[in-house]
């Protein structure tokens, strides 16, 4: 559905935002609640790092939010509004009350997913070429065949393939290969949302690098605003502007990346950072986090943190904390959902100052080399 | 030999002293034969994919070996050698002295266990946990009858810090979690009384939060029971972590070996600096762009000389020519680059573009 913005609406409103998603696996009493009043937004440009462990949430928040559940996934709540900004100034469009044709026309060409594992998801029967101009051709109709080729070319160039790959299968291209001939599948049409749905988690650590730096490389050129999946926090403080910590389907805390990295201000946040080991300085013994995750069938009650929470209250096993902007936080893109922070004292690790400099760095980007990925 | 629940754990290491060579692996080699189908208008061919070659390795009593590379870099491929999976193709490995035939196969697991990556896929789904480790308990003897294996499993289940042991011994694998999975592989391993654990990737199929919990308790097992671990990774920041001494692989050759500390805060070889640089750190001071590109090469055919020489940003012609020799760069490192070679060191451009030492 369509709906004139109101007077409101300007150039700083998120292109992509999520309000109070919850999405249900199962109905009744049996159901699972997988993800629950998620709120999140995305603003043109940026990159939004969505983190979290196996089962938190966060690949079925992304798949709820486009409508891509599969069953027995049911969103039971909440509303997700894309604005197409300058090219469509009046318009938002709630994703989830969107007619067939609405979604149909809006996916891809304004919001575009990688999917996790691409070695999966292109169809080895078909050349490289066949995949890209068979999207345009249902997409734009209107194009001439040449038109279709020539664009596929463009594309495969975009990200660093050789345009003489065109005619290669997926079976005969590296996994690094085919992630970035996935990604210039969800290029193919110039959206401005592109998900990215752990895109680098079956690539070994160089070229995972490569991709990163080169969706960060294509975000500065087109201007895409990207959300991130990753179970790989000390990857995203790296890449991402904003960064979302999920723990058992709820958003437990957000803020701008070198912030949440230098002053964590939810204990799971502060521990998950804890978990990976440093390539500096002495070596010092960490610990992980004690317990579990959770089992989602079977949530307690209260923060569903609190069982692995060193800093736990009574009052965390009996009720949830809101997302809420914390007092001691400067910066208003800070949000956590913690009793902690309405307690006077704070424990140390989570009243870090709040670092100074830009809000976020930018990954260094290599000059891209001739001949791109070899 | 039996293990009672509450007395001190026998001496695991056969009581050699820390620091002792146990397992040592020289020269190791394995070359796979592949044919390709034959295919209309192609005949049958016959190739060799190269996934290791020459390496040397020692496992010592009380000490972690981490072997680090990327995918396909021939790190599982040794620690299968050395678990005697795969016959080598040549090299020797010899266990406390004793070359190692291929004959006395069950005597050498008595000493060498291995834990594979994939916790979901090592056990079997039909059997419960008390099985899964009162078999290596009877098949190696170290217990009879059922009070004494039932005892040996509650103990195997404390040491990797299941507890209590009895709400854990009964379970089946899909009532665990990944974590809790890959400890009663671990224990299962350490019910035949080994002196020496290879564990190969033990924590990439894990979640991050309790992938330390984990290395910690191979850590333990380290110290506490003077275990020698081979730790087979590709994630070069929990070697750092864990290992003492640290050998890093490229395309089937080791390129550079040392203490973990030294290796990863002095990288040697160019190999090692773009592993450091393309490893995600969020501390990492100012912008660092990755230098070398390209990807891996096939070890069907891997190119000539130093296999890393094309993607490498301080090659220089003798790297195309001819294999680099293993140059000590300082106590107990070696790496394999030319630009090690103090004989040359005039003849060659010194790198400036990097930030390896030069």
């Amino acid at each position: 559905m369509s709906a004139p913005a109101g007077p409101g609406a300007s150039a700083d409103e998120p292109v992509l935002e999520i309000r109070g998603l919850c999405v249900d696996y199962g109905r009744g009493a049996q159901a699972t609640h997988a993800v629950i009043d998620a709120d999140l937004a995305l603003h043109r440009g940026e990159v939004l790092g969505l983190a979290g462990e196996s089962g938190s949430g966060k690949s079925t928040l992304a798949y709820g939010a486009t409508r891509l559940l599969r069953q027995p996934g049911i969103i039971t709540g909440g509303s997700v509004l894309f604005r197409p900004g300058a090219s469509r100034p009046d318009i938002v469009v709630d994703i989830l009350d969107a007619s067939p044709q609405t979604l149909r026309s809006l996916r891809w060409r304004d919001v575009a997913i990688v999917f996790q594992s691409a070695m999966n998801s292109l169809n080895p029967v078909l050349s490289v070429q066949a995949q890209l101009t068979d999207t345009l051709a249902a997409h734009l109709p209107d194009a001439a065949k040449g038109e279709r080729r020539e664009r596929a070319a463009e594309l495969l160039e975009l990200v660093g393939i050789s345009p003489d790959r065109l005619r290669s299968f997926p079976h005969e291209l590296s996994g690094g290969m085919k992630q970035r001939v996935m990604i210039a599948l969800a290029l193919a049409l110039d959206p401005q949302v592109v998900i990215m749905d752990e895109p680098t988690t079956a690539l070994d650590v160089v070229t995972q690098r490569q991709i990163v730096e080169q969706v960060i490389r294509l975000r500065d050129r087109l201007g895409f605003s990207v959300l991130f999946i990753t179970h790989d926090l000390s990857l995203l403080i790296e890449m991402a502007d904003i960064i979302a910590i999920m723990y058992a389907g709820r958003i437990v805390e957000s803020a701008p990346a070198r912030r949440l990295f230098r002053a964590p201000r939810h204990p799971y946040t502060a521990a998950l950072l804890d978990s990976f080991p440093s390539l500096h300085g002495p070596p010092r013994v960490l610990t992980g986090i004690p317990g579990s995750p959770p089992d989602m069938r079977n949530l307690p009650p209260g923060c569903p943190f609190a069982p692995r929470c060193r800093y736990a209250l009574p009052r965390c096993t009996r009720e949830i904390p809101g997302l809420a902007s914390p007092a001691i936080a400067s910066d208003r893109r800070r949000l956590v959902a913690c009793w902690l922070h309405e307690e006077r004292e704070l424990p140390g690790e989570l009243a870090m100052p709040e670092p100074d400099g830009p809000p976020c760095a930018p990954l260094p980007i290599a000059p891209e080399s001739p001949g791109g990925s070899r | 030999m039996t293990q009672t629940p509450d007395g001190p754990h026998p001496a695991q290491g056969g009581g050699r002293p820390r620091g002792a060579v146990v397992l040592e692996a020289h020269g190791l080699t394995k070359h796979f034969k592949v044919r390709s189908r034959p295919q209309r208008g192609r005949r049958r061919t016959r190739s060799t994919v190269h996934a290791c070659e020459d390496v040397d390795l020692v496992l010592r009593a009380g000490q972690v070996t981490a072997v680090v590379g990327e995918s396909g870099c021939g790190k599982t491929t040794v620690a299968r050698m050395l678990a005697q999976l795969t016959k080598p193709t040549r090299g020797t490995i010899t266990l406390a002295g004793e070359p190692v035939t291929g004959r006395g196969l069950r005597a050498y697991r008595r000493t060498v266990q291995i834990v594979f990556q994939d916790p979901f896929a090592s056990l079997n789904p039909v059997h419960s946990v008390r099985y899964h480790l009162s078999r290596p308990l009877r098949i190696h003897k170290r217990a009879r009858g059922a009070r004494e294996v039932n005892a040996a499993v509650d103990a195997l289940l404390s040491r990797v810090k299941l507890d209590p042991p009895g709400q854990f011994a009964d379970k089946l694998p899909h009532e665990l979690s990944g974590g809790q999975r890959q400890r009663v592989a671990i224990a299962r391993a350490l019910a035949a009384g080994p002196a020496v654990l290879l564990a190969d990737e033990p924590v990439s199929m894990l979640d991050v939060s309790i992938r330390l919990g984990v290395l910690n308790l191979l850590g333990e097992l380290r110290d506490v029971e003077g275990l020698a671990i081979l730790y087979v990774t590709h994630d070069i920041a929990s070697a750092r972590y864990f290992s003492d001494t640290m050998t890093v692989m490229y395309a089937g050759r080791v390129v550079e070996s040392g203490p973990s500390l030294e290796v990863t805060d002095n990288p040697a070889h160019p190999y090692t600096q773009l592993l450091l640089d393309a490893a995600p750190d969020p501390e990492r001071p100012g912008p660092q762009a990755i230098e070398a590109r390209g990807s891996a090469p096939s070890l069907i055919a891997p190119p000539s000389g130093c296999r890393f020489h094309p993607r490498c940003p301080h090659a220089m012609p003798v790297c195309a020519e001819r294999q680099p020799p293993d140059m000590p760069v300082g106590e107990g490192r070696v790496a394999a680059c030319w630009l090690r070679h103090a004989n040359d060191k005039d003849a060659i451009n010194t790198p400036t573009a990097g930030n390896l030492p030069a």
